[in-house]
């Protein structure tokens, strides 16, 4: 034995403590359903110590975390179950497959609450695709292996993102949001986390306890196959090294044509309240299902695996009893409903069969031809051992952001590098993957991918859901606190864009290997910033998912926990996007936080370092900054609205351009330094000074220059390109503004005139330079990134 | 169409296993007054009494073969090839469009879109022929606007097929750019002549790539749908 518990992952303590449950030497299967149970994927180990600390209810919570996912009530009779889930490991070595597993094995999440899915999101890392200019130096330097990893990073890129497609729209979900990003930190382990958001009626919710001794424990769905043996211990809890190649066949094959058949079929049967309980087979397949349900419903589980239908011969019962085949699912049934189950299930031309009972022992018993084969306590089974690992501050980590004052002048003009950053993998238009996604089926979409948030109708109720993912893992690198607390600002920043309130949280945590001191430092600190924003703006965290290990060769990818948001509005079309609207309209940006070079895509790509101390989110400022922007969307006073992020300001009003196809006339004299950028007392003078002459505006900004040689203003490329939370660049009908200053004066939310609406270029001064853009340039350069950086644009 | 509608028009929309646009049909037939949407399941054989039998979008039976090659076996099927000789007006929508043409009901066949990619996107349409039960609220030359949602959409026919079907004038939509112009460069997926949709020989039976069914809302997409499905209503309540 002592090589195999090894083998399957487990630790010689661990192997001793199973020996103390049990009482004995452990069974074969014993010793597999325990190495997987106990796994960090499914156990949790290093992570539930800390998760404990988010805020997890509130007066919309009918379900938190604990379950298949979260469920928040939304008014009208309805509400939405929503969860976010990691397929990192498996798509790293199959991506295509990897990727559609991952979304297959969410989607099941969501309906075993009983909730019809009604959208899913992506939210994906990869390594380099493309050279930065800075980079395109010292190509030669770094050789053709620069080169092959793009295209393998490429390859993987392509390949997920077909797959995520693959399944998504053969299931008829649309997809219709996420992110992307490009560092070389991920291009030993992409990150692959796929999200999905449900509808459903809380009199249909269903959960997974198991209970009623004697009533029948049904599998339903795929046939039970070798595939994905051992994914949970082999792939998801392990560093990645030269073996890589021989995990492939832990890697399981979707087939969403079964899935659409068993999502049909459950939502049927729940509707008709025929499940007394219900859980789908992920990882660790029903080794997991049904101990979880047996631990949950505090009853015991007896499974036959000689009743499971098998897609190959002579499977042995432990193999069948953690086989990761997709597409299947375990319900209790009473047999009264029995019948009723089967038969709907046959008219699906779907397997269904009675493989096991609910005990009154609190045991997982298994059994092959009536020979026990493993009797463990199902509770013991479903709470691993935690480990705490004494945490240690990464030594990349510094207290003071860099002084910009010690950069070189900008490196090229200003113009030329904002067509750059335009058109970065990081920031260019997502168009070339959203097009491969069916993102307009059930007929909901509202707001395309694209904007902020994606943003749906409700059909029933007429209310708005507004759906985003968010996390920059270069910022969480610099610090995790910081990173994590602004992407939970971002993630509600994206959503109330769209004119929708924030009102739930499910997270996705990525991080490297955590026996690390490091490693464990970046994911406690992580998760306190993300539980304090969380609090800030009262929002829950539902549900969530750990993905740790993913690690290469010792190098960890940079920890990147991903926030999913769910945004509520009572009117779908009450709602903003961020594309300028009109010529004349006045452009105004919400919000003073100085920008910083710190972890900034123009820090990375034209200074070829990630370095510093990212700004921290003032979370009063935030929440109060994002309710006046919710209220100005509401009454119809602005007319776009747009996020200012990755890229900094001049990205985001490029890319307002871009969406509303028109110029604009600015100037950015008063924005880098916070003083300037106070409103002015009695708003309507503010905007006098925005309807004033370029001229004298920029006088101002220039005399601001010289007083402060050393501040972020003397750096006109910082005040372009650095980047800040707490910011909006909104665009408001002129009649308006004067409504919206005051608002904003009123609420002691920041605002700075920068300008207005007009023109066929992008013309923005800033201090004595500036530059003045073609909107068709400006289209191209964004338009065309993905596309140029895979070489086929 | 005037007056008071005598009675509501029958859409018959058939469900495959793997269909996935079978609500979104029901529900943009539910926004016009005169229509009444109702489901058939495949392995039934009575099409119960409809005005027009839809074939819904999505990937039926997973289009593991080739797509719409086993739908065309389905039971139900055998009743609406019937439905058709008899004269019975059927729409195919994508999915649907392809399980025509593996039935025969249709000239041509499906390949893969140029560039091996799903693509969903808006698209503009060029009406060709107004002389049908789909289009004919509409005006030859109208260019309206419906999303595509596909992966394999590149309609293609043998030369001799091609010359009879334009002999015969079988086209009804091509896929054209904003202002009409049937270029190759708005060609989303390779199909020859950038046919988007096409009726057989008695103009009873339309397949079209596009998606009418989404378009048929202000809220979401817009109503470039609408003129085909008022065009049906109208045939029907007029007893043409």
């Amino acid at each position: 034995m002592t090589e195999l518990y090894a083998d399957l992952g487990l630790t010689s303590a661990e192997y001793t403590r199973i020996k103390e449950i049990q009482g004995r030497e452990p069974t074969h299967v014993e010793l597999a359903v325990y190495s997987l149970m106990w796994s960090e994927h499914c156990g949790y180990k290093h992570s539930r110590p800390y998760l404990g600390r988010f805020p997890s209810t509130g007066a919309r919570v009918l379900q938190g975390p604990g379950e298949n996912a979260g469920i928040v009530d939304i008014g009208g009779g309805l509400a939405v179950a929503m969860k976010i889930e990691s397929h990192n490991h498996p798509s790293a070595i199959e991506p295509y497959q990897g990727a559609a597993t991952g979304v297959g094995g969410i989607l099941r999440d969501i309906f075993a609450m009983g909730a019809r899915p009604i959208c899913s999101l992506d939210s994906l890392r990869f390594g380099e695709i493309a050279a930065a200019p800075r980079a395109d130096a010292d190509e030669g330097a770094r050789g053709a292996a620069a080169g092959a990893g793009h295209d393998r990073q490429r390859y993987l890129f392509e390949h997920v993102v077909a797959g995520i497609g693959g399944y998504g729209n053969c299931m008829g979900i649309p997809t219709v949001a996420g992110e992307v990003y490009f560092e070389d930190a991920y291009s030993g382990n992409c990150l692959v986390n796929a999200m999905t958001v449900g509808l459903v009626r809380p009199e249909n919710i269903v959960r997974s306890a198991a209970a009623g001794v004697g009533n029948h424990v049904v599998l339903f769905g795929s046939k039970t196959g070798r595939d994905g043996i051992g994914g949970a211990s082999v792939l998801a809890s392990q560093e990645f090294d030269e073996t890589l190649e021989e995990k492939r066949p832990s890697v399981q094959v979707g087939d969403p044509f079964t899935e659409k058949k068993l999502l049909e079929v459950c939502l049927e049967l729940l509707s008709d309240g025929r499940f007394v309980a219900l859980q789908d087979l992920g990882a660790a397949g029903i080794t997991s299902s049904a101990s979880e349900m047996a631990a949950k419903g505090g009853v015991g589980i007896d499974i036959h695996t000689d009743r499971v239908p098998l897609r190959e011969r002579d499977m042995a019962p432990w193999e069948i009893m953690i086989s990761e085949s997709q597409e299947r699912m375990l319900a209790v049934v009473t047999p009264e409903d029995w019948a009723y189950v089967k038969a709907a299930c046959d008219r699906w031309d779907l397997d269904c069969t009675v493989v096991g009972d609910v005990t009154g022992s609190t045991r997982l018993r298994v059994f092959h031809g009536g020979e026990v084969q493993g009797d463990m306590p199902a509770e013991e089974l479903a709470d691993a051992p935690t480990c705490t690992v004494t945490v240690e501050r990464p030594a990349h980590e510094v207290d003071e952001p860099v002084d910009p004052a010690s950069y070189a002048p900008a490196p090229a003009p200003l113009g030329e590098i904002l067509l750059d950053l335009l058109g970065a993998p990081n920031i260019a238009s997502r168009r070339w993957i959203w097009e491969q996604y069916d993102h307009q089926v059930q007929l909901n979409t509202v707001v395309l991918p694209g904007g902020d948030a994606a943003l749906l109708r409700v059909k029933e109720t007429g209310a708005g859901l507004a759906v985003c993912t968010d996390g920059n893992g270069r910022h969480t690198y610099l610090d995790p606190y910081r990173g994590a607390k602004a992407a939970v600002a971002e993630a509600a920043r994206n959503v109330s864009c769209v004119g929708a309130e924030p009102i739930a949280v499910t997270n996705c945590l990525n991080f490297g290997n955590p026996e690390k001191g490091a490693i464990s430092y970046q994911l406690s600190r992580a998760i306190e910033g993300m539980a304090e924003a969380c609090e800030a703006f009262g929002v829950p965290v539902i549900s969530g998912n750990v993905s740790l290990y993913n690690e290469s060769f010792g190098q960890a990818i940079y920890p990147t926990p991903v926030v999913g948001m769910l945004g509520l509005s009572d009117d779908f079309s009450v709602h903003c996007t961020s594309g300028f609207a009109a010529e004349g309209d006045v452009v105004v940006l919400l919000g003073d936080a100085a920008p910083a070079l710190d972890g900034s895509e123009y820090q990375k790509r034209w200074y070829g370092v990630v370095e510093g101390r990212i700004p921290d989110v003032d979370l009063e400022a935030e929440v109060l900054l994002q309710a006046v922007l919710r209220r100005a969307i509401g009454d119809g006073m602005v007319r776009s609205a747009h996020d200012c992020a990755d890229g900094g300001l001049a990205v985001a009003l490029a890319e307002s351009c871009v969406a509303g196809g028109v110029g604009a006339r600015l100037d950015l004299g008063g924005v880098a330094t916070p003083a300037a950028a106070a409103p002015a007392p009695g708003a309507p003078v503010a905007l006098d000074a925005a309807h004033a002459t370029a001229g004298a505006a920029s006088s101002a900004a220039s005399s601001a220059v010289a007083s402060a040689p050393t501040s972020p203003a003397a750096r006109h490329d910082v005040a372009l390109f650095g980047e800040a939370p707490t910011r909006v660049v909104v665009s408001v009908a002129p009649e308006a503004a004067a409504a919206l200053l005051n608002l904003c004066a009123g609420a002691g939310v920041p605002v700075t005139t920068l300008g207005t609406v007009g023109g066929d270029t992008l013309r923005v001064r800033v201090g004595d330079d500036g530059l003045d853009i073609p909107v068709p340039a400006l289209r191209d350069a964004h338009e065309g990134g993905i596309p140029r950086a895979l070489g086929v644009g | 169409m005037t007056g008071i509608a005598p009675r509501k028009v029958r859409f018959g929309i058939v469900v495959f296993p793997g269909s996935n646009c079978e609500y979104d049909a029901k529900h943009a037939l539910s926004t016009f007054p005169h229509a009444e949407p109702y489901y058939l399941w495949h392995k039934d054989d009575d099409l119960q009494s409809p005005d027009v039998v839809i074939l819904p979008g999505g990937f039926s039976y997973g289009d593991y073969l080739r797509t719409g090659a086993i739908a065309r076996f389905s039971p139900l099927m055998g009743a609406v090839s019937a439905f058709a000789e008899s004269g019975g007006l059927v729409l195919g929508i994508c999915n649907g469009f392809q399980i025509l043409t593996e039935a025969h009901m249709l000239h041509g066949a499906m390949l893969r879109n140029r560039g091996l990619k799903f693509v969903c996107r808006s698209q503009h349409l060029r009406v060709e022929r107004t002389d049908t039960p789909f289009t004919r609220g509409l005006t030859v030359g109208d260019v309206i606007q419906v999303p595509v949602n596909h992966n394999e959409g590149a309609w293609t026919a043998g030369s001799e097929d091609l010359r009879q079907i334009e002999d015969q004038r079988l086209v009804v939509f091509r896929y054209c750019d904003e202002g009409g112009d049937v270029t190759d460069a708005v060609n989303p997926n390779g199909a020859v002549d950038n046919v988007a949709g096409i009726v057989n020989e008695c103009g009873n039976v339309l397949g079209m790539m596009p998606h009418p069914e989404r378009v048929c809302e202000s809220a979401v997409g817009g109503i470039g749908g609408r003129g085909l499905f008022d065009s049906l209503i109208n045939h029907v309540l007029e007893g043409m």
